[in-house]
């Protein structure tokens, strides 16, 4: 087997986010302003990548768009000929931050939505953000550019994915992604408020199949399962340490974003080790490389080679131990852990129901202000549900 | 999948990039969420996809690189399958009859 470069750098350029959304699968626990990476650091982080092989890097967060030198760490993305990808919230992103940022070198703007309706959407959000994101969509469309969006499904918007594909196909969408909610930090967090029925996941497998027939044609969807009702893993990562890495906003390195919540495993930070020696030699990326490593059932099983055991961060997260077969597979001794979250999510489902009036009215959640306490935030979001902490 | 007619102009779908990958000695595509690895025969087709080339332009050239006859057949189903996984512009969209 040759060496394995990475493709593809995903830089976390900062945890903070004006939005508070209860589905983030940023860690529990967020970076502060005063940890990040500053500007050399990160442009050190960006050659070091592209000399290990990366040729993509994503920015994201939090907001990237809160960090200034946004422009010179694209510009130098975009030197070492990296596609540069900019994922926001869109809070910002004014046509002449837009323009600016294309001349940077930014390849593509990938903005995201909550809802097909701007009242649902900004409760998700904790923030009212909805109809500044419109106005986003419509500015990369002013500058010419294509626009690409994302949508985080579960409960609370899974009934509406035909008018969310027909809102952003209104707003000009070249491409959307309808990503099911995996169930990472704030997700998890907040698992029995977002995971879908069976049978809402059915009706809108159905939904999606009638939105691909409308606008296939003119709007690329791609549709990400969600993997709590798949009866295998996804093949996460495309294997751990295999084809990315992730820097977090202190400059740790990860095989992937959600890693750090593996607390049993050190990661090495890119202010003390190059990303090469990370990527290379660091006992943390080389701890779940090839097979030798997998316990049974994976261990004799033959989808090993499609699956890689699936996710290593759900298999501690909720089996406390990362080497484990993550517990999604049916063949996992851990399986009716996902089978009773889904029981548990369906239960808390049939009582929301039963309570629809109240929850609809609960109307001025959104517009919270900076740093306000999280406690604060859950008790005026949407019932049930945490909102995640801002790191100032 | 609907194949390209010879008087089509294909173009690589904005944003997407092409690449030549040192490291790897190979052609890479680069797309928004994905980067896929051409063989040598779909890099040097995506090359040619410039907007301004035929189909039947593109054949021509690459007849002639490789000095063989015979690869319309081959080159326009590679469009057609590349034009459905949104690696470059439809026809519809991509060439009003001129």
């Amino acid at each position: 087997m040759g060496e394995e470069l990475p493709y593809a750098l995903t830089a976390e350029l900062t945890h903070r986010c004006p939005l508070h959304c209860v589905y983030c699968s940023n860690p529990v626990e967020l970076r502060k302003r005063e940890e990040e990476l500053d500007t050399g650091e990160w442009l050190r982080v960006l050659e070091e990548a592209s000399g290990l092989g990366a040729v993509q890097v994503h920015f994201t967060g939090g907001e990237p768009l809160l960090r200034p030198d946004l422009d010179i760490l694209a510009r130098r993305a975009r030197e070492l000929g990296m596609f540069v990808n900019l994922i926001t919230s869109g809070i910002g992103l004014t046509e002449e931050r837009i323009v600016r940022l294309a001349e940077a070198g930014v390849d593509s703007f990938q903005l995201s939505v909550q809802a097909s309706e701007p009242g649902l959407a900004d409760r998700l959000a904790g923030f009212r953000a909805h109809d500044r994101k419109r106005e986003a969509a419509a500015a990369i469309v002013a500058c010419g550019l294509p626009l690409n969006m994302n949508v985080v499904l579960h409960r609370h918007n899974i009934g509406q994915i035909e008018e969310i594909v027909d809102l952003c196909a209104s707003w000009g969408a070249n491409r959307l992604e309808l990503a099911h909610a995996q169930y990472y930090g704030w997700a998890l967090m907040n698992r029995d408020a977002l995971l879908p029925t069976r049978e809402q996941l059915a009706a809108a497998e159905e939904a999606f199949a009638r939105a691909k027939e409308r606008h296939g044609r003119s709007l690329e969807l791609i549709w990400v399962v969600p993997d709590y009702y798949e009866d295998y893993p996804k093949p996460c990562m495309g294997g751990w340490g295999k084809l990315s890495l992730a820097v977090a906003p202190d400059g740790r390195a990860y095989p992937c974003v959600a890693a750090s919540s593996i607390r049993t495993m050190e990661f090495e930070s890119v202010r003390e080790r190059s990303l090469g020696w990370i990527w290379r030699e660091s006992a943390s990326f080389n701890a779940y490389r090839g097979f030798g490593w997998m316990p049974e059932p994976c261990r004799s099983c033959d989808r090993r080679f499609q699956d890689f055991g699936g996710c290593r961060c759900q298999a501690f997260l909720l089996t406390g131990d990362a080497s484990a077969t993550d517990p999604v597979c049916h063949r996992s001794p851990h399986h009716r852990l996902i089978e009773e979250a889904a029981v548990s999510a369906a239960r808390l489902s049939r009582r929301e129901r039963a309570e629809q009036g109240e929850w609809a009215e609960q109307g001025e959640w959104a517009e919270q202000e900076e740093g306000a306490e999280q406690g604060e935030r859950a008790e005026r979001g949407v019932p049930g549900l945490s909102y995640r902490g801002l790191a100032k | 999948m609907t194949a390209p007619v010879p008087t089509a102009r294909p173009k690589l779908r904005s944003p997407a990039r092409l690449r030549y990958d040192e490291a790897r000695q190979t052609e890479l595509l680069l797309l928004p969420e994905r980067v896929v690895r051409l063989n040598p025969t779909a890099g040097a087709i995506l090359r040619l996809c410039d907007g301004t080339r035929t189909v039947a332009g593109i054949v021509e050239r690459l007849e002639t690189e490789y000095n063989q006859k015979g690869l319309e057949p081959d080159i326009v189903d590679f469009l057609a399958e590349a034009a459905d996984k949104g690696w470059v512009e439809s026809w519809e969209r991509s060439c009003p009859t001129p």
